[in-house]
Parts: C-alpha cells; sequence; structure tokens
C-alpha cells in the first residue's frame, strides 16, 4: 500500500481524550453502583460494606406497587407501540415511493423531535378534558402516553431490517403459490422478527426509565419507578435510591446487550 | 387461441410512468411460446426481456394487450394464481428456511399432504443432485449449488411455465458452462416450457429450441438458433449474434455491388434494383481467395490459438474481419499491408434493408 489508512488512533491526544471521556461517563454510576453497597446511612460517607439498602428496597411496598407498575407500563407500551410501528414500518417500505412519503417520516418520528417536555404538557391538558369528559380513570392514560413516544424507537429498528431485505424474497413467495397473508406470515414476519425483538426491547427500556411525561400524565397514586425515585430524591436521599438505580441499571443493561446481539444478528 | 402454446403473449405492451416522462418498456409485442419448448429471449439490457418475463409471471399486469397461460387469459391474476414459477437472478432462496423447506414451499402453499411434499422434495433434491444438501440454510451453500436449490424449488409444483431470469449470470464461466448443460438436461427430462432470458448470445444459440430476439421493448425476430443466426432479419439481429461484417452495396440487373463496382456474389431480388443495401456476412464466411472478385489490404492479423482474425480493408475503407482456421504452423503467411483478393462461401451473405 502506497498510503496508510487514514486512522483517528494516530492523531494526537486521541488515547487520552478516550480515557478522560470514558471516566466521565462511568464515574457516577461506578460511585452510584459502589455506594448502593454502602452500610451508612449517607449516600457521601462510606460506612462498610452492607446489601441492607437492597433488602430494604425489596421490602419496601411503596417500590414494590411502583415496580410493578413500571413494568405493566412498560411491556403494555412496548408491546402497542412495536404492533404500530411493524405496521407502519410495512407501509412506509413495502410500496413504491409515494407523494409527502418524507413528511411521513417525520410525522412517525416526531416524539424523538419534540422536546419531551412540549408532549408532555400537550397530553396532560389532552387526558384531562377526556378525564373530565368520561369519568374514566385508571392506567390506561399513561400506558397510552409511553406507546406514543416509543413508537419511533421501535419503528427505526424494524424499517431499518425491512429496508435491508431483499424484496424478491417476497415476489419469490408469491410466485410459489402464497397469498399475501402467507407471504407475511411465512417470509416476512420471521425474518423481520429480529427487528421487532430489538424495537420491542428499545421501547421497552425507554419506557421504563421515562419521568417527564410519566410525572405530568399520572395520577395521585399512580408513581412508576422513576417517579417513585424522583419525590424520595425530593425528602431524605438514601443509598436506598442507589440500590434502586443499580438494580434498574442491570436490567437495562442486560435488555440492551440483547438488544445489539439481536440487531448484529443478520438473518 | 393456438394449439398446443404454452404461453401467448397478444400485443402486450408495458409503460411506466405517465405523460412527457413514460418510458414504453414493452411495446405492442406478440408472441406464442409452444408448449415443452426451451424458448429464450435474447437482447441487451434494458430490451424488455426481463419486463415481458414478469408479466408472464404476474408481478406486473400488461398496460394494454393480453397475457394468455394454457388459452386461459390470466393478465389480471395474481401471481400466486398462476401455475408459472420463477427462478430468480437472485436466486431468492428464503434464508431462514433450509434447502427442504425451501423446495417444499410452493407444494406446501398449494396445500399438499405433508407426505407427497416430502416425496416431492426428495425426487427434486435427486434431480439437482443436492441430497446431502437437503438441511443445511441457502447461505451455507455455493452459488451453484444455491442455482440448483432455486431451480428445484421452481420445478417442485410441476409448473406450466418455468421463468428463469438470467439464472446463470452471477456464476462463473465453467460452472455457467456446466449449468447451461444441466438446464437442457433438467428441461428435456421434466418437459415442462421453459421461459429462459438471457444476454448471452452463446447461451441462447446453444440452449434453445427458438430464440426471440428484442431490442427497444420490441420483439425483432423468432426463431430457431440457426435460423436467427443465419438468417438474421436486420442489422440489430445480425450483430447482436456472433460477429458480422457489414457491407454497403447497390444492386444492379440482380447483383449487389460495392460502390468500386465490384460484384458480391449474392443474389439480389429484381425488385431492389437500383437499391441500396446492407450485406452481411459472418466472418468465418470469408475467404482469402486469389480469384476471389473483391480486393482488399490486410490491415492486422491477430492470432486467436484455433483461429486467426485477418482485418481486411476494402477500396471503399470498409473494414472487415476474416475468421481464418489456423495452420498447424500457427502463422497464416499473411502480413500487414499485403493485398489480396476475397471471397464469400456461397450462400453466405444476408441481405438486410436498413
Amino acid at each position: 500500500m502506497a498510503r496508510r489508512d487514514f486512522s483517528v488512533s494516530a492523531l494526537p491526544g486521541f488515547g487520552t481524550i478516550a480515557v478522560i471521556a470514558f471516566v466521565l461517563l462511568y464515574a457516577p454510576i461506578v460511585t452510584m453502583v459502589i455506594y448502593s453497597f454502602n452500610d451508612s446511612e449517607s449516600v457521601a460517607l462510606w460506612g462498610g460494606f452492607s446489601t441492607r439498602w437492597y433488602a430494604a428496597a425489596w421490602e419496601n411496598t411503596q417500590v414494590q406497587e411502583a415496580t410493578i407498575r413500571s413494568l405493566i407500563i412498560a411491556v403494555s407500551a412496548a408491546l402497542i407501540a412495536t404492533t404500530v410501528a411493524t405496521m407502519a414500518a410495512l407501509g412506509t417500505t413495502r410500496r413504491g415511493k409515494f407523494k409527502g412519503q418524507t413528511i411521513i417520516y417525520i410525522m412517525i418520528n416526531q416524539p424523538l423531535m419534540v422536546p419531551e417536555i412540549v408532549t408532555a404538557v400537550a397530553l396532560l391538558i389532552f387526558f384531562a378534558a377526556i378525564k373530565v369528559a368520561t369519568g374514566i380513570q385508571g392506567l390506561g392514560y399513561l400506558i397510552l402516553a409511553h406507546s406514543a413516544f416509543c413508537v419511533p424507537f421501535a419503528y427505526l429498528p424494524i424499517r431499518a431490517r425491512l429496508e435491508g431485505m431483499d424484496m424478491t424474497l417476497e415476489t419469490a413467495a408469491a410466485d410459489l403459490y402464497a397469498s399475501p397473508w402467507q407471504t407475511f406470515r411465512r417470509i416476512t414476519l420471521p425474518l423481520l422478527a429480529p427487528g421487532i425483538a430489538a424495537g420491542a426491547m428499545l421501547s421497552f427500556v425507554i419506557s421504563l426509565d421515562d419521568v417527564i411525561i410519566t410525572e405530568f400524565v399520572k395520577s395521585a397514586g399512580q408513581d412508576t419507578l422513576p417517579t417513585y425515585m424522583l419525590g424520595q430524591l425530593r425528602r431524605a436521599v438514601t443509598p436506598e435510591v442507589n440500590a434502586i438505580s443499580t438494580a434498574l441499571l442491570v436490567l437495562t443493561v442486560l435488555l440492551l446487550t440483547a438488544f445489539f446481539l439481536l440487531t448484529r444478528r443478520r438473518g | 387461441m393456438t394449439e398446443n402454446a404454452a404461453v401467448e403473449v397478444q400485443k402486450a405492451s408495458r409503460v411506466y410512468g405517465a405523460g412527457s416522462s413514460a418510458v414504453r418498456a414493452l411495446d405492442e409485442v406478440s408472441l406464442t411460446i409452444r408448449r415443452g419448448e426451451f424458448f429464450t429471449l435474447l437482447g441487451p439490457s434494458g430490451c424488455g426481456k426481463t419486463t415481458l418475463l414478469r408479466l408472464i409471471a404476474g408481478f406486473e399486469t400488461p398496460t394494454t394487450g393480453q397475457i394468455l397461460i394454457d388459452g386461459k387469459d390470466v393478465s389480471q391474476t395474481p401471481p400466486n394464481q398462476r401455475r408459472v414459477n420463477t427462478v430468480f437472478q437472485s436466486y431468492a432462496l428464503f434464508p431462514h428456511l433450509t434447502v427442504s423447506q425451501n423446495i417444499g414451499f410452493g407444494l406446501e402453499m398449494l396445500g399438499r399432504p405433508r407426505a407427497q411434499i416430502k416425496d416431492a422434495v426428495a425426487r427434486m433434491l435427486a434431480l439437482v443432485k443436492m441430497e446431502k444438501m437437503a438441511d443445511r440454510r441457502p447461505q451455507m451453500l455455493s452459488g451453484g449449488q444455491q442455482q440448483r436449490v432455486a431451480l428445484a424449488r421452481a420445478l417442485a409444483p410441476e409448473p406450466e411455465v418455468l421463468l428463469l431470469d438470467e439464472p446463470l449470470s452471477a456464476l462463473d464461466l465453467k460452472l455457467r458452462k456446466e449449468m447451461q448443460l444441466e438446464l437442457k438436461r433438467l428441461q428435456t427430462e421434466t418437459g415442462i416450457t421453459f421461459v429462459f432470458v438471457t444476454h448471452d448470445q452463446e447461451e441462447a444459440l446453444t440452449m434453445s429450441d427458438r430464440i426471440g430476439v428484442m431490442s427497444a421493448g420490441n420483439l425483432l425476430q423468432v426463431g430457431a438458433p440457426r435460423e436467427i443466426y443465419n438468417r438474421p432479419v436486420n442489422r440489430f439481429v445480425a450483430d447482436f449474434i456472433g460477429e458480422t461484417n457489414f457491407l454497403t452495396a447497390t444492386i444492379r440487373n440482380g447483383i449487389p455491388r460495392l460502390s468500386n463496382g465490384e460484384a458480391v456474389q449474392a443474389k439480389g431480388p429484381a425488385r431492389l434494383d437500383g437499391k441500396t443495401v446492407t450485406l452481411a456476412v459472418r466472418p468465418e464466411q470469408v475467404r482469402i481467395d486469389p480469384e476471389g472478385p473483391i480486393h482488399a489490404t490486410i490491415a492486422q492479423t491477430v492470432y486467436f490459438g484455433t483461429d486467426t482474425h485477418c482485418h481486411l480493408r476494402l477500396a471503399d475503407g470498409t473494414e472487415l474481419v476474416a475468421r481464418l482456421q489456423s495452420p498447424p504452423s500457427g502463422d497464416i503467411g499473411l502480413k500487414a499491408g499485403e493485398k489480396v483478393r476475397i471471397g464469400f462461401v456461397p450462400g453466405a451473405v444476408q441481405m438486410l434493408e436498413g
């Protein structure tokens, strides 16, 4: 080779900057994890190793309820968002170019671009009107709100997967006597499955840690885990919050690792 | 309706787009493909051959005109309801299914009993010699093997017509030659009508019972390979199939003469007297002949092993290639600049109007 390929690692200071970046990213998380095992009441002073805050969190009925509520909302929102996103992705890739395609893309991805606080306020007002008009209460509002902002997160990996799929496969299925439904069921869906799973997992994680929209939309007694934690911080901060955060971190890391593996594997 | 026709294309057109930007991919093409024949659609890329194939398969509907399969108008019938199967250029094997599942897919969709599918798959695997690969996934197979699976998958439901869209283009030369023989064998063994699309004239000549030559959305000539090669209807066909020399001549008293008056050994119909025509002659039909009627100068000789190509220049400046068999010494004994006389093998000259 006449010329070495360009590599950023050859630039001066590359290593140093990389190390600083990683330290900035992970030092706070590592500190949080370490202090979740702190025996002391303080979040800042080390008082020896203990798992008592995990035990405390585990036995705290408010934490239990908030966790269950978070999981119900996240699972429901992930299911709804993934279904909607799958249909949207099919509708935008399995057909010819059409007028207003770009507008449709923007509209589907709108929750990614509009400030979350704006969506939150809008949902608060919108749902308040519905609540007054119908008198219906319950978790439904939170599930719907979460479903809405999860759609783009589910849509992106599903659409990426569909765009990478050879449409000739569907033509071949039709050629081999498969009806449109059979083609979808036997060819498109199985090949799309990793994308759908990735979309569902991403939605689940996004829903699980949402604070802003939940805080605005929830009624009294509808705390999710993140809003409960936020509430706790307003009072005395104990390492219990560290313990819950660490548990949440572990769950998220596991899911995102699965997401990464699923999207990397190519059918 | 024509007796014994597998596919009939009646004045089929396919137009893409509308208004001034409309593209006429197929222009009122009519064609009858006989039952059990190996028919090849031959032409350069963009000539409409693939569009015609997609119309027969049902992936597209004709803008005007009809497609008949087995005597029935299927112009508006979706592909899954046509007894036609396709071997795709990219093979389009289902990556999440095994070789056996791929081959059985069509029969499964037709709702055939499990036992029958199993038998058919086993028969197909044997037919394309892929028994050992039955449980593999397509991505674990070589290009040639994928090709065989694609063939088996399309043949398994025993279609009326098998469509092949340039299926050999992705294979290397040696494998392509093998597959050409293989395809011909499969066609003879199964007796299924094959409609093969290619831009490779040699492939078309070696495999087909009949060839349809296409250009710019039109079907120019349909005939047996020998007919197409030896009796091309126009300059495009003569030029596209094999190598051809073209000469401009004027007919005088039934004899075509070059601009310097030299007569060409060919007969011109009296009705063309006084008209200018194009003469086509294959390089292998040109002879260096001391008694020949035409004077030429050797421009260059190119050694090809079995043959030597002799580039000649005529008095009127026309360039001509003669393909001469190389003698045992390998040297045909002709030097650039040498003046020679040439003639054409009797009956070899084709007169083309336009």
